[in-house]
């Protein structure tokens, strides 16, 4: 295998959300080598999951014509496990293992739920809010199902829109912030429609119209899962009286944490869980971008305009980039909200009970997590995080609940296949694909 | 409407509209996907390849994340 004579992708995008599909379009638009790798089996991230039904928003459409008209490689269905070399990523496929190599990386990996352990919580069909939605749109029957809604952030209304749309009926959304906070939200919300480019943040009003008659209740929380087999019912916390609700599924996710698996691996600086930047979308690993969900929770216009100022900074287009900056700036308003908004109110650290599984990997429970004092002492004497979600269940989960710090990784950043790892470890050259620049 | 895929899990037929990944499958057939270390039945939880709690065999191959893979028709999905 000889190294150099492979063709490089000028920008290479890790992530094909909203944040990662900008990027890829404004920097090929520039004439510059694209593309775009994502771990789903197509392009558009968690927002624009397309699946069984088809019918895409038409931003998502639009952004994923240009993709096409200015040429950009997608290499769906892979997902970036390690970073031999600082040019070289390497990613792993449904069945083959491939070596990307590129001059300019963008990360835009996105986020994922906070879950929050409570009893009952593993009970097959107790699932992430957004988790539920993904499993709608890739086809799960919901018409005739009863589904509580519950945790926190704005997306509990947009899945619960979204199941009823597909047939379910809600008895309850569950949401742990207080009136005041969702009523401060609000009327931010009202305040930035006003600044422009901002009608479809307003999307918690039109919602609200696509909700009427769903009961919604501030200050509640799910408390236990019941069931024998798989979920029967739950118990809610409902302004501070219990209530069993009988439900076939329950959607709970507590908002949003970052990905910065792939950025902690290759370096770049890390400031209260999220990737810092500069104002160029620019890590402090030299020729190494990130937008999106990454460098904070914001929202999908957000993503958008990071992932424009990326793609351009990382086209070397710096000038037509600073021309995004107002925009930027508003959006992320918005985000400083959000984080207000939904803030985890302390009360749910007394969720677990100590029989109750914090580690779903290793099966470990609360009781013996408190034990110890750190992330690092627990995963050497419980194995806590050594699993293959690799912490990123429990991690934020013993983040919020002990206040351990699980911020390091170590390749492969995905488990990845003994035949992957072996392909790139030192000896003869291996037999493997390489994807390269050009179509 | 797109043609209906049908696989087989754990032994029996399921149809599904193309595009179905094959947790929805699992789920919709009501199975669990795994068996968790201490012996508990487990569903998918993320539904966007993070958690790992939708693995499956798919076609011999075990440890498939089931949330991140489209069904295709005549495929043997097996949980245990
Ligand atoms: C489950 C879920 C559902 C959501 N639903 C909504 C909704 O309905 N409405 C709404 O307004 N907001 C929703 N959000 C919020 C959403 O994150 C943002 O609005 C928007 O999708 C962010 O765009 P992004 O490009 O930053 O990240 P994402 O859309 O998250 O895209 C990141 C992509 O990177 C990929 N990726 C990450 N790491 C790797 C790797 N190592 N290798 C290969 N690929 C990788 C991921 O598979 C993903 O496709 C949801 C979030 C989640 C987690
Ligand atoms: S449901 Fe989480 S990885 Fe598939």
């Amino acid at each position: 295998m000889n190294k150099d004579l492979q063709p490089r992708f000028d920008v290479l995008v890790v992530g094909g959300g909203p944040a990662g599909m900008a990027a890829a379009v404004r920097a090929a638009e520039c004439g510059v080598r694209v593309g775009i790798v994502d771990d789903n089996a197509s392009l558009g991230g968690q927002i624009w999951r397309s699946g069984s039904e088809g019918g895409q928003p038409k931003e998502a459409v639009g952004w994923a014509e240009r993709l096409r008209t200015a040429g950009v490689t997608a290499l769906c269905s892979m997902r970036i496990f390690d970073q031999p070399e600082a040019t070289v990523l390497l990613a792993e496929g449904t069945d083959d293992v491939h070596e990307l190599r590129c001059e300019n990386l963008v990360l835009a990996t996105g986020a994922r739920e906070r879950f929050l352990p409570f009893p009952g919580w593993t009970l097959p069909n107790v699932m992430g809010a957004g988790g539920l939605q993904a499993m709608v749109k890739c086809g799960l029957p919901m018409r005739g199902k009863r589904v509580v809604v519950a945790g926190t952030g704005p997306l509990l209304l947009a899945v619960a829109a979204c199941l009823r749309q597909h047939g379910a009926e809600i008895p309850l959304i569950c949401e742990q912030a207080s009136w005041g906070n969702l009523a401060r939200f609000s009327l931010s919300l009202l305040g930035q429609s006003l600044l422009g480019p901002y009608g479809k943040l307003i999307q918690g009003l039109r919602l609200t119209a696509e909700l009427g008659g769903t009961p919604f209740a501030a200050n509640s929380w799910p408390l236990a899962a019941h069931g024998r087999q798989t979920l029967e019912s739950v118990t809610v916390s409902r302004g501070g009286k219990s209530e069993t609700i009988r439900c076939d599924y329950l959607a709970c996710g507590f908002h949003l944490v970052s990905n910065i698996e792939l950025p902690l691996l290759l370096g770049c600086q890390i400031q209260n869980g999220c990737v810092q930047v500069d104002d160029l979308q620019r890590t402090t690993v030299p020729k190494v971008l990130c937008a999106g969900e990454p460098t904070g929770i914001g929202g999908v216009e957000l993503s958008i305009v990071e992932g424009q100022i990326a793609g351009l900074a990382a086209a070397g287009r710096a000038t037509e980039a600073r021309k995004l900056f107002g925009e930027r700036e508003r959006a992320r308003r918005f985000a400083s909200i959000l984080d207000r908004t939904f803030r985890l109110r302390p009360e749910l650290t007394s969720l677990p009970a100590p029989e109750t599984i914090v580690c779903r990997c290793e099966d470990v429970p609360y009781s013996r997590l408190r034990q110890h004092t750190s992330w690092r002492a627990a995963k050497l004497h419980t194995r806590c995080g050594m699993g293959p979600c690799q912490g990123r269940v429990c991690g934020p989960a013993t983040q919020f609940l002990l206040k351990w710090n699980p911020a390091s990784v170590r390749p492969p950043i995905f488990p990845a296949r003994v035949e992957s790892l072996a392909a790139f470890a030192d000896g003869p050259a291996p037999e493997h694909n390489q994807v390269t620049g050009g179509i | 409407m797109l043609s209906p895929v049908t696989l087989m899990v754990n032994g029996s037929p399921v149809a599904v509209p193309a595009g179905t990944t094959v947790a929805v499958a699992v789920v919709a057939a009501g199975q669990a996907c795994r068996t968790s270390v201490s012996g508990e039945p487990r569903g998918p939880l993320c539904g966007m390849g993070t958690c790992f709690e939708c693995r499956v065999a798919i076609n011999g191959k075990p440890h498939c994340r089931s949330c991140q893979i489209l069904c295709e028709p005549g495929m043997e999905v097996r949980t245990d």
